[in-house]
C-alpha cells in the first residue's frame, strides 16, 4: 500500500513541476517524473509478494508468479516516452535558439 | 478479403518508403502519399460496402493469429467505419491540395512521412480492439501532430508545439494511468473483454475514477472546454494542410471517437456521464465562439470556431438518446469537411497574399473566384444555413434537445449558431468583399490542384445533406446505433471471434 502512496506522490512532484516551474527544461524533467510515477504504478498492478518468473516448463508447478503483461506494456510506454522526451527536448532546443533563453515568462509571442 | 490491418499497414509502409526514396527523387514523395491516401479512401468506401453485407455488421482480424483476449485484434463496426471513411476522405483531399503548397517549405518528404505516420495512429485508433493498443496508436498519431505543428521552425510555431506537446503528454500520462488502474481491476485489454468482465463484477467504484481520467486524457485531445488551451496555438502555427486534419480528424477520432467507444461501449454510460459530457460540450460550444468573435487572425478564428463545432458534437453524443447520437456524429463528419475546407481556404490566401490578418485582405473575391466561392459554402455550412449540410446537423442536435428535454442547452445551441454566423460575415466581409487593396493588384489564383481539392470538399458540403434522406441516412444511424447499443458491443464481438 505505501508504494501505491508513494507512487501518487511522485505523479504529484511531476504534475507540480510541470505547472510551475518556468525552466523549459525543468518542465520536460517534470513530463519524465510523472511518466515514470505511472509507469511504476502499471509495473507495481502486475507484482506479488516472492512470486517468479512466469515460465512454463514441463515439471514446474505454478503456484506464485509476476503478471508478465504490466511490464510488456510498461516496455513500450517507457519507448512512447523516449520518443516524446526526444522530440520536446529537440524542442526546447530550437526555442532557445530562437528566444535565447529557456524562461516561460519570456517565451510569449502567443497568446492563447 | 479482410481489410482491417491495410488501414495501418498501408499508410505505415508508405511512411518508411518516403523517408527513404522521398530524399533522393522529389517527386516521389507526392506520388507515393497520393497513391496511398487514394487507396485508403477506396478501402473505406470497400469496407462500407463489406460492412453493410455482413448480418452482425462486424469485421474482426487477430493479428498474429492469436485469439482475443490474448492476442491483439481488429475490430471494424459501423462506427468504425464511419469514422475510417471521414478521415481518409480529409486526408486524401489534404495530400492533393499539399503537393502544390509544401512547396514553399524545404523537405517536403519529411512532411509526408509525419503525416503518414499521423494518419496510421489515427486509422489505429479507429480500428483497434485493443486499450493499450489504442494509446500506442494514440501516440504515434500524437507525436507525428507535435512535429507536425513546429514544422515551420519559426518561433511561433515552436513556441505551440512545445505547448501543444507538454499538454499532450499529461493526457496521455492520464490515459495510460487510467488504462493501467483497469487492468489491475479486469485483468484484461481487450474491449469486448473487458466490458463483458465489467459486466460480470457488478456496480465497480472504480469506474467513476477511471471515467474521469479519461475524461481528462481524451478531453485534452478534444480540446473540450476546461483543456482547450493549446488548440488556438497550435492549430494556426501548423501548416495549413496540417491545420485541415487537426481540426479537421485528429480532434475527433484521438478525442471524441476514443472518448464515446470507451464510455458507451466498454463502461455502459450512466447518467452522471452523460450530464457532464453535456455539460462539457455546452461549455465548449459557447466559450469557443464567444472567443472567435473577436479574433482577426483567420487561422486562430478558425481553431476557436473547431472547440465551439467540437461542443456541439459532444453535446449531441452526450444526450444519449439515438437522434441526439445521430445528430452528434453527423455534425462530427460535416465539421471535418467544412472545417478542413475553411483552414484550406486560409491556407489559400497564405498562399497567394501571404497573410492572416483578416484586416490586410477585403476584394479577394475578383482576384481568387474559386478560393471564394468555397470559402463561402463552407462559411454558410458552419454558420448552419439551409441547404448546407451544417444547418441539418445542428438541426437535429437542437431536436434532440428539445425531444429529451433539455430547452436551454436548445437554446444555447441556437445562440452559438447565431454567434457563429455572426463572425464568419465578418469573415466574408473582410477577406472576400469590400474594394481590393492597391497592393494586391497582382495577387493569383491557387494552383489547379489545390483549387479541385478545395472545390471537391465544396461540392460535398451540399451533397452530405443528402445523408439525412432515408435513402441515405443508413451511413450516421448505424454508426449511431453502436453508441446507443452500449455494451451490446461487448456480445457481438466476442461472438464474431468464436
Amino acid at each position: 500500500m505505501a508504494a501505491y502512496f508513494l507512487c501518487l506522490v511522485l505523479f504529484s512532484i511531476g504534475l507540480y513541476c510541470v505547472l510551475r516551474k518556468r525552466n523549459l527544461i525543468k518542465i520536460v524533467v517534470g513530463l519524465g517524473i510523472i511518466e515514470y510515477a505511472v509507469n511504476l504504478f502499471f509495473a507495481l498492478v502486475g507484482y506479488r509478494a516472492r512470486g517468479r518468473a512466469p515460465i512454463l516448463s514441463a515439471d514446474q508447478v505454478i503456484s506464485n508468479m509476476v503478471d508478465p503483461i504490466p511490464q510488456a506494456l510498461v516496455l513500450t510506454a517507457i519507448v512512447i516516452g523516449l520518443a516524446v522526451t526526444a522530440l520536446i527536448v529537440a524542442i526546447a532546443i530550437k526555442i532557445y535558439e530562437k528566444y535565447g533563453t529557456f524562461d516561460i515568462t519570456k517565451i510569449n509571442k502567443l497568446k492563447g | 478479403m479482410n481489410t482491417a490491418p491495410l488501414f495501418v499497414i498501408i499508410p505505415l509502409g508508405t511512411a518508411f518508403l518516403v523517408s527513404l526514396v522521398g530524399k533522393y527523387y522529389k517527386r516521389s514523395s507526392d506520388v507515393f502519399s497520393n497513391v496511398a491516401c487514394c487507396i485508403l479512401l477506396g478501402l473505406s468506401f470497400y469496407t462500407l460496402s463489406i460492412i453493410r453485407n455482413i448480418p452482425t455488421h462486424l469485421l474482426v482480424y487477430k493479428i498474429g493469429g492469436w485469439a482475443p483476449p490474448v492476442g491483439i485484434s481488429m475490430v471494424i463496426d459501423s462506427l468504425s467505419v464511419f469514422m475510417l471513411v471521414t478521415v481518409n476522405l480529409i486526408a486524401f483531399l489534404v495530400t492533393v491540395y499539399s503537393v502544390d503548397y509544401m512547396n514553399k517549405y524545404t523537405d517536403k518528404w519529411k512532411f509526408y512521412t509525419l503525416f503518414m505516420l499521423m494518419l496510421t495512429g489515427m486509422n489505429g485508433v479507429i480500428i483497434t480492439g485493443d486499450l493499450f493498443n489504442m494509446f500506442v496508436f494514440l501516440e504515434i498519431a500524437s507525436i507525428a501532430s507535435y512535429a507536425l505543428v513546429a514544422f515551420g521552425t519559426e518561433s511561433e510555431e515552436l513556441e505551440a508545439s512545445f505547448k501543444y506537446a507538454v499538454m499532450g503528454s499529461v493526457a496521455s500520462s492520464f490515459i495510460l494511468l487510467g488504462i493501467a488502474v483497469l487492468y489491475s481491476y479486469t485483468s484484461t485489454l481487450n474491449m469486448a473483454d473487458m466490458a463483458l468482465s465489467l459486466t460480470a463484477k457488478g456496480p465497480a467504484k472504480i469506474l467513476p475514477f477511471v471515467s474521469v481520467l479519461f475524461l481528462m486524457g481524451f478531453g485534452l485531445k478534444a480540446a473540450l472546454v476546461p483543456f482547450h488551451a493549446w488548440l488556438p496555438d497550435a492549430h494556426p502555427s501548423a501548416p495549413a494542410p496540417i491545420s485541415a486534419m487537426l481540426s479537421g480528424v485528429l480532434i475527433k477520432s484521438l478525442g471524441v471517437y476514443a472518448l464515446a467507444r470507451i464510455l458507451f461501449n466498454v463502461f455502459g454510460v450512466t447518467d452522471v456521464i452523460l450530464s457532464i459530457l453535456m455539460f462539457l460540450g455546452a461549455l465548449s460550444m459557447l466559450v469557443g465562439v464567444f472567443l472567435a468573435v473577436g479574433q482577426w487572425d483567420f487561422k486562430r478564428l478558425l481553431a476557436y470556431h473547431s472547440i465551439s463545432q467540437i461542443g456541439y458534437v459532444v453535446l449531441g453524443i452526450g444526450l444519449g438518446s439515438p437522434l441526439g447520437i445521430c445528430g452528434g456524429l453527423f455534425h462530427l463528419f460535416n465539421h471535418s469537411i467544412f472545417k478542413s475546407l475553411l483552414f484550406l481556404n486560409s491556407g489559400a490566401i497564405v498562399y497567394s497574399v501571404g497573410t492572416r490578418d483578416l484586416h490586410a485582405m477585403g476584394g479577394l473575391r475578383e482576384k481568387m473566384p474559386v478560393t471564394a466561392n468555397t470559402s463561402l459554402v463552407a462559411s454558410m455550412s458552419i454558420a448552419g444555413i439551409p441547404p448546407f449540410n451544417g444547418f441539418f446537423s445542428k438541426l437535429i442536435i437542437i431536436f434532440a434537445c428539445v425531444q429529451s428535454g433539455h430547452f436551454g442547452y436548445a437554446f444555447w445551441a441556437v445562440v452559438g449558431s447565431v454567434l457563429t454566423l455572426a463572425s464568419f460575415m465578418k469573415v466574408q466581409r473582410y477577406a472576400f468583399f469590400g474594394a481590393l487593396g492597391k497592393k494586391r493588384q497582382d495577387v493569383k489564383e491557387v494552383p489547379l490542384a489545390m483549387q479541385i481539392s478545395m472545390a471537391i470538399l465544396a461540392v460535398i458540403c451540399l451533397v452530405a445533406s443528402t445523408l439525412v434522406l432515408p435513402a441515405f441516412s443508413d451511413f450516421v444511424t448505424s454508426a449511431a446505433a453502436v453508441l446507443s447499443g452500449g455494451k451490446e458491443y461487448a456480445n457481438l464481438v466476442s461472438g464474431a471471434f468464436k
